[in-house]
């Protein structure tokens, strides 16, 4: 293990974080709030001890496969506890724990928050939280990459770790290219986003704050009430950004290059089918309680929005839904949206996947001779990726079970412990019950947290980065 | 630039890595998914699978704006096709590797009407290095620059020789010699030595000389450069049969042995004044007959390599004669150079080396002014030739003023047919073609040399 070149980078991510945190900074400059002072603080205490790690360029230089998994999900974790200090030092927050938490959750994209009342914190640590969403959505350390020199592809074991996703697939050949082409493309789409907003009168900050939490598909509101006070134009046009930022980004790289038939491919088009017919059977379910079938549409269509796209933003509180709504809804948790995107879950991918595979299984059934391959776009999935996608599908599965069990000594029903999980690993935010849209995570106890922050990260570095720290093999010589 | 690599085998990795590290964008095509995965997924390189002769890959892989195909699958014939539908799907240029000798003697016509830029014979490449040794077997390594007109020399320091405690500047006044020690290489550690880098006994040195002084300096430092005059080889492969042809062109007289009775057949009809023998050279009694305790040089070009070293290790103990060792498959560097064999080729890394060189200068005809680029010691000291075409902070400042990166070394100045051999006082004038020895890989300017 590289421990000098894990130290090294870990610094440099501290620099970085140092230099996001000037952003809500400014914004506590700007309002002339008092906890400028903690924000400062916490840049200073980023900048001091990262540059200290930074001092010594270590002379081997060298990244393995585990070394890579390693740096990703420290640096995660390093990212959150550093994030949470501004939190922490202000009093805004005054459990470290909770303070953890409000930090992961937004780092995560998954905007599940402790805060009882929102509005009672400052501008500045409102904007923190969307920034950290925003940060968070698109990968850090790909970004960072792309800064910090180091040669050759020692970079890609760190992208294919934190990229979301079965495998990973690179634009271009360089992973510092790729990694330009997919943050512009984040950058202008959110920016598209920003002026769309203001032109539905939302102020700047409002519309930053939204621009932001909606690209990292996060969903951290600024409002107790979320977007539910907004006008219908700009829930509108939430709802059609959380789907933008929930299709892969390489679809745009496709598009650009005047691909339209390989951008559509089939995880997009089950993602739109998924998409309109939960929509339509949820509108259906929920149409009697709302004044117009119009209204009806709105709401459904922004809910299904934002919780297949695992960002989270609610309009209203689908808690008190019928059954059918809220298990359609519970469902669509679990999947989330595309691969390589800003989204959570286990992507529509790997479940195109699995349903493949268990056909597959079928066919050999009946014919046992039958030679059959997966397919996905007539590409063939090469049989490396379908067992990794069964391996995590099991290894979800085991992260889920054991930590129903553990927050479940907490005591409360299982409708709130099972979607607590559910809405953590998958990175949405809000679920059902005590966890539900107008309500918050704070009543759970501190270990009951902890492992929901594990959850957290663990969804959003697609669990293998988060359980290899746990592998005693990982740190043998 | 952008360039697609067709082949993930061993020459075609080794480009992929050193074209990466200069900064080129890659891409390789394979058929074999594992091939094209193992190279993506270490090197920052992409990856696609598929036939590299189809339109379709090559589409893929991104031809419409790539700048360089380069073939090297184990096929010709696929090569060629590769690099004909390149030329025709894309406006970019083609290096083939061809290999079968009934194709490579018509290598100018392929060019010509194929629009190939280069065709590459990796044996034909590695017998000519070998050739080159033996011409001059005291070094260990030889390049050439400036067509010819320079040599840097590598060579392991003999025991007794004068230069053992001897500090760098002193090698003028001591030797009255005019070369300079570009790199010393101490166990796995290679210094670029200043004035006051003492040497050691079993350093192995390269130097700068013009190609009359080198001799000279030779016999100052007690250095044995007997000239070689039988060579014994061990393989008949291409490699062999090519290495053949040279040597008896230069008037050596060789002896083949050969394994396979029927290759040795071949040979025999192939090949005029070559003694060749029909024997398993594992069998010791073989390579005694055939005359191992008196022969000038040893090369084993067996396809196994660890017969390969076995075999020079026991030449080694019963002759002090010249030893070249062929190394294809297995990557030991530095457990191999403690064996003391004195030269060992790489066939990979002479076809990557040459590719390379090519596409330096077809960079420099955007923006670089490089014209050729040598490894001296593989991915830690490199030799660059840069022509000085206009006016720059270099430029007519005494060397002992400019501010030099450290381990940058101006080794060599060639000034109107004059090799100059620079000592601080000395400056660069335009015009000048310059060598610079440095461990700062991918120089592309020769005002990169400044801090």
């Amino acid at each position: 293990m590289n421990y000098k070149m894990i130290s090294y980078i870990l610094g440099w991510i501290l620099i970085f974080e140092g230099m996001f945190l000037a952003v809500p900074g400014i914004t506590a400059l700007f309002f002339g709030e008092s906890e400028l002072w903690s924000y400062l603080l916490s840049i200073s205490i980023c900048l001091l001890i990262g540059s200290l790690l930074i001092l010594k360029k270590p002379q081997k230089r060298q990244l393995y496969a585990r070394e890579g998994c390693v740096i990703v999900s420290l640096s995660w974790i390093v990212l959150s506890a550093f994030g949470a200090l501004p939190f922490f030092l202000s009093g805004e927050i005054p459990n470290y724990v909770d303070a953890l938490f409000e930090s992961v959750s937004g780092f995560t994209t998954t905007g599940a928050s402790i805060l009882n009342d929102v509005e009672a914190i400052s501008y500045a640590s409102r904007m923190w939280r969307s920034f950290s969403h925003w940060v968070g959505g698109m990968g850090v350390l790909v970004f960072i990459m792309a800064f910090i020199p180091l040669s050759g592809g020692q970079n890609m074991h760190i992208m294919k770790a934190e990229s979301p996703g079965p495998s990973v697939s690179k634009l271009v050949p360089r992973v510092k290219t790729t990694a330009m082409l997919l943050y512009s493309i984040y950058l202008v789409l959110t920016l598209i986003e920003f002026i769309l907003l203001l032109c539905g009168g939302m102020t700047p900050y409002e519309a930053i704050n939204t621009a932001f939490a909606t690209g990292g598909t996060g969903g951290f509101g600024f409002y107790n009430s979320s977007m539910g006070s907004f006008s219908p134009y700009i829930q509108i046009v939430v709802t059609v950004f959380m789907l933008l930022f929930s299709v892969n980004f390489n679809c745009y790289f496709l598009l650009m290059t005047r691909k339209i038939k390989d951008a559509f491919n089939l995880e997009l088009r089950t993602f739109l089918i998924m998409y309109v017919s939960a929509t339509a059977l949820i509108t259906l379910n929920i149409a009697g309680s709302f004044k117009s079938a119009g209204e009806a549409l709105r709401n459904s269509a922004f809910t299904v929005a934002s919780i297949m796209s695992t960002t989270g933003f609610s309009v209203v509180d689908f808690n008190q839904w019928p059954e059918l709504s809220r298990t359609l809804l519970v469902i669509l948790m679990f999947i989330g949206a595309c691969a390589g995107s800003t989204c959570g879950g286990i992507k529509i991918s790997r479940v195109i996947i699995l349903f493949k595979g268990m056909a597959k299984e079928l066919h050999t059934m009946i014919q046992p001779h039958q030679v059959k391959k997966i397919k996905m776009d007539s590409h063939t999935i090469d049989h490396e990726t379908v067992r990794s996608v069964n391996v995590f599908m099991v290894a979800y599965l085991m992260i889920f079970i054991i930590s129903l069990v553990i927050i479940s000594f907490d005591n409360h029903d299982l409708i709130t412990s099972f979607t607590a999980v559910a809405t953590t690993i998958s990175n949405v935010g809000p679920g059902l019950e005590m966890v539900g849209p107008a309500s918050n995570f704070s009543f759970f106890s501190d270990p009951a947290k902890i492992v929901l922050i594990f959850d957290m990260l663990a969804g959003r570095l697609e669990l293998f980065p988060m359980l290899l720290l746990f592998t005693p093999a990982t740190w043998k010589k | 630039m952008n360039i697609i690599i067709v082949g993930c085998g061993k020459v075609g990795q080794a480009l992929a890595v050193q074209l990466n590290e200069e900064g080129n964008n890659i891409t390789v095509i394979d058929l074999i998914a594992s091939k094209v995965n193992d190279i993506s997924s270490q090197y920052d390189v992409m990856g696609v699978v598929g036939n590299g002769a189809t339109h379709l890959t090559q589409q893929e892989a991104g031809i419409s704006r790539a700048d360089l195909l380069i073939a090297v699958t184990g096929s010709d014939e696929l090569n060629l096709l590769c690099c004909l539908i390149a030329k025709k799907a894309g406006n970019c240029q083609t290096i083939a590797r061809v290999r079968s000798p009934q194709y490579y003697t018509e290598a100018p016509f392929l060019k010509d009407e194929l629009g190939l830029a280069m065709v590459i014979n990796p044996e034909q490449a590695a017998a000519s290095e070998i050739a080159r040794v033996l011409r001059f077997p005291s070094a260990i390594k030889i390049d050439t620059f400036g067509r010819g007109r320079v040599e840097l020399l590598k060579f392991r320091l003999p025991e007794e020789s004068p230069l053992v405690g001897c500090a760098a500047k002193e090698i003028a006044t001591k030797l009255h010699c005019d070369v300079l020690v570009c790199t010393v290489e101490r166990g796995d550690e290679v210094h670029i030595p200043n004035g006051d880098f003492v040497f050691e006994e079993k350093d192995v040195i390269s130097i700068v000389a013009a190609t009359r002084k080198a001799a000279e300096f030779f016999k100052r430092i007690k250095y044995k450069t007997n000239s070689i005059k039988d060579v014994m080889i061990v393989g008949g492969g291409e490699i062999g049969h090519y290495l053949c042809e040279q040597l008896t062109r230069s008037g050596m007289s060789v002896k083949l042995i050969e394994k396979d009775p029927r290759r040795c057949e071949e040979l025999c009809e192939l090949l005029n004044d070559v003694t060749i023998i029909n024997g398993d050279a594992s069998d010791q009694k073989i390579l005694l007959e055939a005359g191992l305790e008196n022969t000038g040089a040893f090369v084993a070009l067996t396809n196994l390599d660890e017969e390969n070293i076995l075999l020079s290790l026991f030449a080694k103990s019963v002759g002090g004669c010249k030893l070249i060792t062929k190394i294809n498959r297995i990557d030991f560097g530095g457990v191999i150079n403690h064996l003391d064999l004195d030269t060992i080729i790489y066939p990979k890394n002479i076809t990557s080396d040459y590719i390379v060189r090519y596409v330096r200068a077809m960079r420099s005809s955007i923006g670089s002014n490089m014209e050729t680029l040598y490894n001296v010691i593989k991915g830690k000291v490199e030799a660059a030739e840069f022509i000085i075409k206009e006016q720059s902070p270099v430029v007519d400042v005494p060397l002992m003023s400019l501010a030099l990166k450290p381990n940058v070394l101006v080794a060599a100045i060639l000034r109107d047919k004059k090799v100059i051999i620079p000592r601080g006082h000395d400056s660069l004038q335009i015009g000048d073609a310059v060598i610079i020895v440095s461990s700062r890989l991918a120089l592309h300017d020769i005002t990169d040399i400044l801090k």
